[in-house]
Formats: structure tokens, C-alpha cells, sequence
């Protein structure tokens, strides 16, 4: 059968890949697809964890419940904001948004 | 090696190798779809660890939401048909080691889980009554209805302030 | 013959492994065989459904329909079908070929999709998962999904304005659905399809929900893209839409779903509020059920031709503000009032109905009080003939 280590190392290495994808691309829509793979592994490590280590008690799924939700509304919002800049600047190049910078 | 480790390591490598084509493809649409599709693998591993219902909720919100919002906000933040410019900013070289490192991290941290080795656990006790039990304590006093409570806040304040700041910018007649 | 389905399920079974094939590999061939069959069955079905459908349309508008291929022209549609597949497959200039080719598989796999778990006859179901109504919402979504991808990779202005268009309906018209598909999860206690046609032995859901039967048909209809919501493919609009660039088997592809999805309509109508297999002597001879089952189906799907040709157009901006400003808070009525009613009421079949009744009737007085409020504002705001400070009491125009 599959081992817990299994799934745990793909949470990990999905979790790296958007972590790669949040931090070297120039576009805010791809850094927002970045955030929703690391959303995923997170996910996905809570449910193996609970299948694996808990399966009585049903807090995992519930938790994992709550990662849905806060990942829809952050992808909503920043989605918003990213097409509110784009009205303003014409631009969404993560580094050319930088009115607040020093 | 069992039939469910076949589909397991077909799956996982399916859903690893799309996730690399999201944050390498410079063509935004086509990283969509790949997101796409790693998400759709994503749900195929809860299929694998019999969590049926997060599986559906995953396809509704994630695929079915999230993704056409993201396709959506491709196509409406660009000039022109096609891509123009590198995709990677400078510093794509750091990002890739602290990606590598964090990975390398996490591995050494799960090796220190004591339940890390575990194979399949025995069948669950109550598979059936599973999505009610899901139900209930998600209104269950002493279990998680506080935090059902406040993700539906988030979820109207997340609504109510997309729909401001998308907005176009109000005219000067004071229409509604 | 008590389990005909399961009887040839174990006959193949025994077949393969009497050739030698291992037990679970043999199990595991059948199941791949028999989602084939099924969703080979359904495309098969649109065939008849299509032909049906031209002449009821035909019928309605006082003329014959096809009638000469074939014998009451029922070779039409396989005449149609040689035609889209023998012509060229065209790729405008410019186009993304992958994201092109991929929209109308992803439309297809929606709509059949969604068969797997809809419930012929008593233990004659594809895959009963015990959330199958999320799973249809999610199977569904699919679909917006392609012809957002059909629209833009045409390379065309207006085949993209026509998925804008299309999407914002699609999506829009799911929250209601999605809302009112929760009242026979409600009534029943289970999202598992034949659960909740089993549930439905003693009172059919849609006498315990009448106002939600029709949210269903209303917004099933917008997500199917039919009249008066058929905005989406509307030839004297923008140009057929997301399709305009389509050619072949490609856009024949996008008409099967189109046409197949009205019958899936009239399957999951079925299912969640007709009775689904349910019927006299159904238990004895489960055969039955698949009768059953189907003549419910074609009772909606001509209903839903009916409305189809009886029906002008809606505009884009009156659709989407019916369904935020009347459907959605009306679906969100009634689920509350349904939850309210089943907790509240007592536990028999007769009690049951009537409070359920009862809280229909509350809901549709007050739509109805609202409905009036609405158009009495309508009636009394200035127009252009009446300009505010002349206006007469009823603001009708002085001839």
C-alpha cells in the first residue's frame, strides 16, 4: 500500500514549486497561480495526514474545509486588485508596481 | 508494487509535472491549463485517500471558480494577443535554491513525524456516516462552528470588497 | 430476474476469467467497458434526441420537419453528422491550436460526465458515489470552462466578447442551482442520487418543493444555453458567439453537447424531483424502472422544446439581473424556509407535505407581493413622454 511518506513528499515538493513560481515570475497572475499550488500541497498534506495519523476524528477534513474557503476569497480579491492596478498602470509586472518602494 | 501504487505514481507525476509547466510556461493561458490540470490531480489523490468530498468541493471551487477566475484575469490584463517580455524576473536563480532548500527542508522535517513510515491504516471505522460527521461538526457547539462562522464572514467580506475594487471608476452624475 | 444488470455484469465477469485474466484486472477491464458503453450510448442517443427535436420544433411552428432522408427523415441526423465529419477542419490564422482542439472535448466531457451517476433503475447506475450531486455541480462547471477556451482562442474579437458573454451567464445562473439542488439533498439527507430516489418513495420531492422544481427548470435551462436564455449561440446577435470560428466535427462536437445537455436536464429533473425509477411494480421488475425513468425524462426534454419555441430572447443585462436580483434571493428563501419546515414539521408523509406546502405558499406570496411592489415602480417612474414634474398619476402617456 502507499506509504505515508509518499504523499508527503509530493505535498513538499508541490508546496517548492509554487514557492518557485511565487518568487521568480514578473506577472501578479502567475505569482497568484504560484500561491494556489503551495494553497494545494497544504491541502493535500492535511488530508494524507488525517487518512494516515487520525481518520476517527474528522478535523482534518474540516480544516482542510477552511483552506478551501480562504483560498477562494484570497483568489477573489487578489484577482480584483490585480485588474484595479491594470486599469490604472496598464501594467501587472509585479516590479513595476512599486509606487510604495523606497 | 500494487495496482494503487501504479495510479498513485502516475498520478503524482502527472500532477508534479504540470505544476512545473504552471511556473515555467511563458504563455499565461497555457499555465492556466496546466494549473488546471494539477489541480485536477490533486483531486484524484483525495479520490486516493478516500476524502470523495473534498475531492468534489476541489473540481467546484477550484476548477470550476478559481480557474476561470484566473483565465478571466489573464485575458483582461494584457494589450495584445501575445506575451511580450521574460516571464522570470532576475533573481530567478535565488528563487530556485530557496524552492530547493525549502523542499530539502520539509523533507527533513517529515522524517521526524513518527507516523512517516505508516502504510494504509486499517479501513475507516464509519465510512458511510463519514460526510455527516463533516456535517455536524461544522454546527457542532464544541466543535468547529466558530470557525465555519467566521470563514462565511471572510467569504462576505472577501465578496463584497472584490466587487468594490473591481469596480470601473464611479461617474459623476452619483448614478446608484 | 431480479438484478438483470448485475446478472450480466457476473456473467462477462466469469467470462474473462474463464480465459485466464485475473479477478481484479477482469473487474477492472469490465468497468473501463462499461463507462465506454455508456458514454458511447449517450452520444448514440443524440441521434434520435436531435431528429426528435427538429420535428417537435417543426410541429410547433406549423410546418413538417425533416422528412426526407429516411423514413420520416429520421436519417437526418446521420445524413448532418457525415457532413460535419467529412469537412475540412479549419484553422484560422493565428489561432492556439492545442487550447482550439481542447474547448469542445472539455464542453463533450462535461455534459456526459454528468451520466455516470444519474440512476436508471434500481441498482442500474454507473458509479453511485455518495456525493453525486456535487458531483454534477462539478462536472458542470467543466463546461464554462471550454467555451471560455473556445471563445478565446478563435482569434476573433467577437467570438471572445461572445464567451465573456456566455461565461458571466454560466456562471452566474450556477449559484442558484447550486442553492436550489440543495433542497432534495435536504429532504432526503443524503447527496447520493439513488438515495435520494429512494427518499422519494412515500412524496415525490417536487410536491414537497414545487417552487424549487421550477428554480431548477428555470436555471438548468440558462446553464444549458437554451431559449429564452440562448444568448450564447445566437445566430442574429454577435455572430454565433464563442462557435464562429468552428468547423467540422469540431462545432458538431459543441451542437452533440448542446443537444444531449437538454436531456440530461430532464434526467437530473427526474431524478431529483420526479421520483427518478420510481413507479407502480417497479420493485418486482426493475426493468420497469428504466421506463420509468425515461419517460420522465422526455416529458421534461419536450417541455423544455416547448418553452424553447415559445419564448423570445432575453438581453444579456435583464438575464444576469433576473438572476441576482429574483433568482438568487428566491432560491435563498426557499432553501431556509424548506430547512426551517423539515426541522419544525412533524415526521409523517401527510404532515410533511402540507408544512412543506405551506412554506412554498409563504415563499410565493411574498415573491409575489415583491413582484408587484417592482412593477408599480416600473408603472410610476418618469419616461421620456412623461417628463417628472408633469407626470399623472399612473404615468401613462396623455394621447
Amino acid at each position: 500500500m502507499i506509504p505515508l511518506s509518499w504523499f508527503l513528499i509530493l505535498a513538499a515538493a508541490l508546496f517548492s514549486i509554487g514557492l518557485y513560481g511565487v518568487l521568480a515570475r514578473r506577472n501578479a497572475v502567475a505569482i497568484l497561480m504560484g500561491i494556489e499550488l503551495m494553497l494545494n500541497a497544504v491541502n493535500l498534506n492535511l488530508v494524507a495526514f488525517w487518512r494516515y495519523v487520525a481518520p476517527g476524528s474528522i478535523a482534518g477534513q474540516a480544516f482542510a474545509v477552511m483552506v478551501f474557503a480562504v483560498a477562494a476569497s484570497e483568489a477573489a480579491v487578489g484577482l480584483a486588485l490585480i485588474l484595479s492596478i491594470y486599469r490604472q498602470r496598464s501594467t501587472v509586472a509585479a516590479e513595476e508596481i512599486n509606487l510604495l518602494k523606497w | 508494487m500494487t495496482p494503487l501504487q501504479i495510479v498513485f505514481l502516475f498520478v503524482a507525476a502527472f500532477t508534479l509535472l504540470s505544476a512545473l509547466l504552471v511556473v515555467t510556461r511563458p504563455n499565461l493561458v497555457h499555465a492556466s491549463l496546466w494549473l488546471i490540470a494539477a489541480l485536477a490531480g490533486v483531486a484524484v489523490l483525495f479520490v486516493l485517500l478516500e476524502a470523495g468530498f473534498l475531492a468534489a468541493v476541489q473540481v467546484v471551487i477550484y476548477i470550476g471558480a478559481i480557474a476561470i477566475l484566473i483565465i478571466f484575469a489573464v485575458m483582461l490584463t494584457r494589450r495584445v494577443m501575445s506575451d511580450s517580455g521574460p516571464q522570470v524576473n532576475r533573481n530567478w536563480w535565488g528563487a530556485a535554491l530557496s524552492a530547493l532548500l525549502i523542499f530539502g527542508g520539509l523533507l527533513g522535517l517529515f522524517s521526524q513525524v513518527p507516523a512517516v513510515g505508516s502504510a494504509f491504516p486499517a479501513a475507516i471505522a464509519n465510512a458511510d456516516g463519514l460526510l455527516e460527521d463533516l456535517g455536524r461538526s461544522l454546527v457542532d457547539v464544541n466543535r468547529y462552528v466558530l470557525p465555519f462562522e467566521v470563514a462565511s464572514v471572510l467569504l462576505l467580506a472577501a465578496m463584497i470588497g472584490a466587487i468594490v475594487i473591481a469596480r470601473p471608476a464611479a461617474r459623476e452624475e452619483g448614478e446608484e | 430476474m431480479s438484478d438483470p444488470f448485475g446478472q450480466i455484469g457476473q456473467f462477462f465477469l466469469n467470462l474473462l476469467t474463464g480465459l485466464g485474466v485475473e479477478a481484479g484486472l477482469a473487474s477492472f477491464l469490465l468497468k473501463v467497458a462499461g463507462a465506454a458503453a455508456l458514454a458511447t450510448g449517450c452520444l448514440f442517443s443524440t441521434f434520435f434526441l436531435i431528429w426528435a427535436e427538429r420535428k417537435l420544433l417543426a410541429r410547433l411552428q406549423d410546418r413538417l420537419g425533416p422528412n426526407r432522408t429516411g423514413p420520416f427523415g429520421m436519417l437526418q441526423t446521420i445524413a448532418d453528422f457525415a457532413k460535419l465529419v467529412t469537412k475540412e477542419l479549419i484553422f484560422p490564422s493565428g489561432v492556439d491550436r492545442p487550447v482550439f482542439l481542447l474547448a469542445p472535448l472539455l464542453v463533450v466531457m462535461s455534459v456526459v460526465g454528468i451520466w455516470a451517476v444519474v440512476p436508471f433503475a434500481p441498482r442500474f447506475i454507473a458509479s453511485d458515489v455518495n456525493v453525486g450531486v456535487l458531483y454534477v455541480v462539478s462536472v458542470g462547471s467543466i463546461g464554462t470552462l471550454g467555451i471560455m477556451l473556445a471563445g478565446w482562442s478563435s482569434n476573433n474579437k467577437y467570438a471572445l466578447l461572445g464567451a465573456f458573454r456566455t461565461v458571466a451567464q454560466l456562471v452566474s445562473y450556477e449559484v442558484p442551482m447550486v442553492l436550489v439542488m440543495l433542497v432534495p439533498v435536504m429532504l432526503s439527507g443524503s447527496m447520493g442520487m439513488v438515495a435520494i430516489v429512494e427518499q422519494q418513495r412515500s412524496m415525490w420531492f417536487v410536491v414537497l418543493a414545487p417552487i424549487a422544481f421550477i428554480l431548477f427548470y428555470i436555471t438548468s435551462l440558462a446553464e444549458n444555453g437554451r431559449a429564452p436564455f440562448d444568448l450564447m449561440e445566437a445566430e442574429s446577435e454577435i455572430a454565433t458567439g464563442y462557435n464562429v470560428e468552428y468547423s467540422g466535427l469540431m462545432f458538431g462536437m459543441f451542437f452533440v453537447a448542446e443537444f444531449l445537455h437538454a436531456f440530461t436536464i430532464g434526467a437530473l429533473a427526474t431524478t431529483l424531483f420526479l421520483g427518478g425509477w420510481l413507479g407502480p411494480g417497479v420493485d418486482r421488475y426493475p426493468l420497469l424502472g428504466l421506463v420509468y425513468f425515461l419517460g420522465k425524462s422526455a416529458v421534461i426534454w419536450w417541455s423544455i422544446i416547448w418553452v424553447r419555441m415559445s419564448l423570445p430572447r432575453i438581453r444579456i443585462d435583464q438575464m444576469l439581473a433576473l438572476n441576482w436580483k429574483f433568482l438568487t434571493p428566491l432560491a435563498l428563501g426557499v432553501v431556509v424556509v424548506t430547512a426551517v419546515a423539515d426541522k419544525v414539521g412533524p415526521a409523517g408523509t401527510l404532515g410533511r407535505t402540507v408544512v412543506q406546502l405551506v412554506g412554498n405558499g409563504v415563499v410565493l406570496a411574498f415573491t409575489l407581493l415583491a413582484l408587484r411592489a417592482y412593477a408599480a415602480r416600473l408603472r410610476n417612474r418618469p419616461t421620456l413622454a412623461t417628463p417628472p414634474a408633469a407626470s399623472t398619476s399612473l404615468g401613462a402617456p396623455a394621447q
